[in-house]
């Protein structure tokens, strides 16, 4: 008996162990610590060296395309149907043409967009979204330059990365399954990844980041007086709000000090200014989504819309993902001037999803020449 | 002698006939005596009878019953899944009613009302083994110090999911059942209230908690240090002061000039328990009903320091931007 137990107990441990050395996703030192706030307050920024660096080679920005001659014949008047750059030289057009290709669609080619037929047609839907996404860029780099991107500026790049659909996008929560017998569980209490493997709320995105017209108050939680004055809010918005915070946490690979003073997450007065910018950042994601995005909602086929029939949005992480600036903070902005500011104010009509080319199937992508 | 030198208790006394302990009046007691050697590992290595009257009986089915109703609330969520709610197991969860519901007694079952059966039946298998507690250790002529001290246990209990949502007028204040639900809650009740750690009353249950583990160290390693010298008999010297007892105070007034005797460091381990969750319920128990934002109290009264800024003047923006609904 007590062999046998010594012997199953010996097995246990050297499992244990095993797992935990092995199982657990230790980091471990050499680390990178950074502070952030007064000595004292806790406020550090603490990471590995390896994933610093592992961080930085994931979000290498891409070389420019050289130059081109602005001078020659404009894009306008070489092309047809060219409604967003075509106060561009041709070759500055081309340039682009290049770029766009290379940061969106570097597997399909031009093909993903163009119809073989005719490349000026607007037949298939992503040139459609690309065309409004120039103006969403153009947007962001001009309108969004103080408050947000400042001089690094955003492309095309700096969410797809290479990928036709950004990696990180979202969609809304579609409704719990009914059926006699569901609780209601809150929108929480599944293990989701978008908060932190928490147990928070994990729809947070649909309620903050949705809509230009979200109050500000529906984030703070905390009563602006020591006693109870005014009707205070529940626990429940508080965990929606440690829950989007969360979020923002993943997005940019850092922890809570890097904005707050901990000891009162509520205070703008103790915090530091990475708690403006992303400030401006909400506000930002929830222009793009109500101005850009949703109204791309019927130009997409329904194979690229959501559970709910809902156009793929965009949150912190669609940028950032996982740096605390996106791409390094490598000025990307500086090469493309022609994506600095908008071109064309009117917002251009984005047509109703159909086949491609009518009457036939989706062309198959083809690599670029 | 080096048998007390040891993380498991070496020697385990098995009597030939089961030890039945003192007659009592009312024999209740269920179950053929066995011994265990895992047992005697860590205990008396005899198990058994267990006294099972009918209000143990009562406390375990309305247990049972309330572990049922979350355990069935948390399947269902998961659509009865065996393999999700096996998965999710600690994320799962029986969530309070929501606000709107208030104080309803009972709300929608799948809204609430579920939470407040199994709430009703966890409370009342917890007041019935309080009661179970005690009429045994009265039953045994002993002091109630154990009833009283799960009292204060209670309490807090009762704070949390049934006091303060009553004082703050909803139901959805309480906690939900579940494994990390009810962790990540305590992190929004305490994001909620402008951070926990600047109450004075979680300041204090904190300071009995981690005094709790100290005692408990100080007096289980002083008993086992001097156990050669007969400091197992400690409840023996608390009158009869032998070898053991004058070591261990000597050790004790040596190294910090004070020494506990064998009677009062038990008065201290005791009160040190009992004060962690009453003097956490009281902090409960004023967060939200007395104070909304404890930073900001902490901060009115000089408890919270202020600290140098490290940056220029941060500014709300959203009191910047003009067309911003605050």
């Amino acid at each position: 008996m007590k062999i046998v137990l010594s012997v199953a107990g010996a097995a246990l441990a050297l499992f244990l162990t095993i797992a935990m050395f092995g199982g657990a996703g230790w980091t471990h030192p050499p680390m990178a610590n950074k502070q952030t706030g007064f000595r004292g307050t806790g406020m550090d920024l603490i990471r590995t060296r390896a994933g610093n660096e592992e961080l930085a080679q994931a979000n290498r920005a891409p070389d420019p395309a050289d130059p081109a001659e602005a001078s020659g014949d404009k894009a306008s008047a070489v092309y047809e149907n060219v409604q967003v750059l075509g106060d561009l030289s041709a070759e500055q057009f081309n340039r682009v043409m290049v770029s766009i290709t290379e940061w969106v669609a570097p597997q399909q080619g031009c093909t993903y967009c163009h119809s073989t037929v005719n490349m000026a047609s607007d037949e298939l839907y992503q040139k459609r979204v690309a065309r409004r996404m120039f103006q969403m860029t153009q947007n962001i780099n001009a309108n969004w330059k103080e408050k947000h991107v400042h001089g690094a500026g955003v492309t095309c790049y700096t969410c797809h990365r290479g990928n036709p659909v950004p990696a990180n996008v979202w969609f809304d929560t579609p409704p719990a399954k009914s059926s006699r017998f569901i609780p209601r569980n809150n929108g929480q209490n599944l293990a989701s990844a978008n908060v932190g493997l928490t147990s928070l709320p994990y729809a947070v995105f649909d309620d903050y980041y949705a809509s230009k017209d979200t109050p500000q108050s529906l984030v703070r939680v905390n009563a602006t007086t020591a006693l109870p004055e005014s009707k205070s809010k529940p626990i429940q918005d508080a965990e929606k709000t440690f829950a989007i915070m969360i979020t923002m946490s993943q997005a940019l690979g850092v922890n809570c000090t890097f904005c707050h003073n901990t000891r009162s997450v509520a205070q703008w007065d103790t915090s530091t200014p990475n708690r403006v910018h992303a400030w401006y950042g909400v506000q930002m994601v929830r222009e793009l989504n109500q101005d850009y995005m949703r109204p791309l909602t019927t130009t997409f086929p329904a194979a690229r819309l959501g559970p709910t029939g809902d156009v793929a949005k965009i949150s912190c992480a669609t940028c950032h993902n996982g740096a605390n600036k996106p791409l390094n903070g490598a000025n990307v902005i500086d090469p493309y001037p022609e994506l600095a500011h908008p071109t064309t104010q009117a917002n251009l009509p984005v047509g109703e999803a159909k086949d491609p080319i009518p009457g036939t199937n989706t062309p198959t992508p083809k690599p670029p020449m | 002698m080096a048998y007390y030198q040891n993380f498991v208790t070496l020697v385990q006394v098995r009597p030939l006939e089961p030890e039945m302990g003192v007659p009592v009046a009312v024999e209740g007691r269920v179950g053929k005596p066995f011994n265990s050697y895992l047992f005697g590992l860590i205990g008396n290595s005899q198990v058994g009878p267990i006294y099972i009257g009918y209000i143990a009986a009562l406390s375990m089915v309305c247990g049972l019953i309330a572990f049922e109703i979350i355990g069935l609330n948390m399947w269902a969520s998961v659509n009865w899944d065996p393999v999700q709610f096996v998965r999710q197991l600690p994320w799962l969860a029986l969530e309070p009613p929501l606000p709107k519901y208030g104080l309803r007694i009972l709300p929608p079952l799948a809204e609430g009302g579920w939470w407040l059966i199994a709430g009703f039946f966890l409370t009342a298998s917890i007041l019935l083994w309080w009661v179970h507690l005690y009429r045994r250790a009265r039953a045994l002529g002993l002091g109630t110090h154990v009833p009283w001290a799960f009292a204060s246990a209670i309490w807090l209990y009762l704070v949390l999911g049934f006091i303060r949502p009553i004082m703050m007028g909803s139901w959805s204040e309480a906690v939900p059942f579940g494994l990390f639900p009810h962790l990540d809650w305590t992190a929004a009740f305490s994001l909620r209230y402008g951070n926990l750690f600047y109450n004075p009353f979680h300041m204090l249950s904190i300071t009995f908690l981690y005094g709790s583990v100290l005692l408990f160290a100080m007096h289980g390693g002083t008993i086992l240090a001097c156990s050669r010298y007969g400091a197992d008999r400690e409840i023996d010297q608390i009158v009869d002061r032998g070898t053991a007892t004058e070591r261990a105070s000597l050790f004790w007034r040596w190294t910090m000039g004070f020494n506990a005797t064998m009677e009062s460091i038990h008065r201290w381990a005791w009160w040190f328990a009992v004060l962690t969750t009453l003097t956490g319920g009281i902090g409960i128990l004023l967060t939200g009903t007395v104070v909304d934002n404890w930073y900001l109290w902490a901060v009115k009264h000089g408890v919270a320091p202020a600290y140098p800024q490290v940056y220029g003047p941060i500014v709300d923006p959203a009191h910047l931007s003009p067309g911003v609904r605050p």
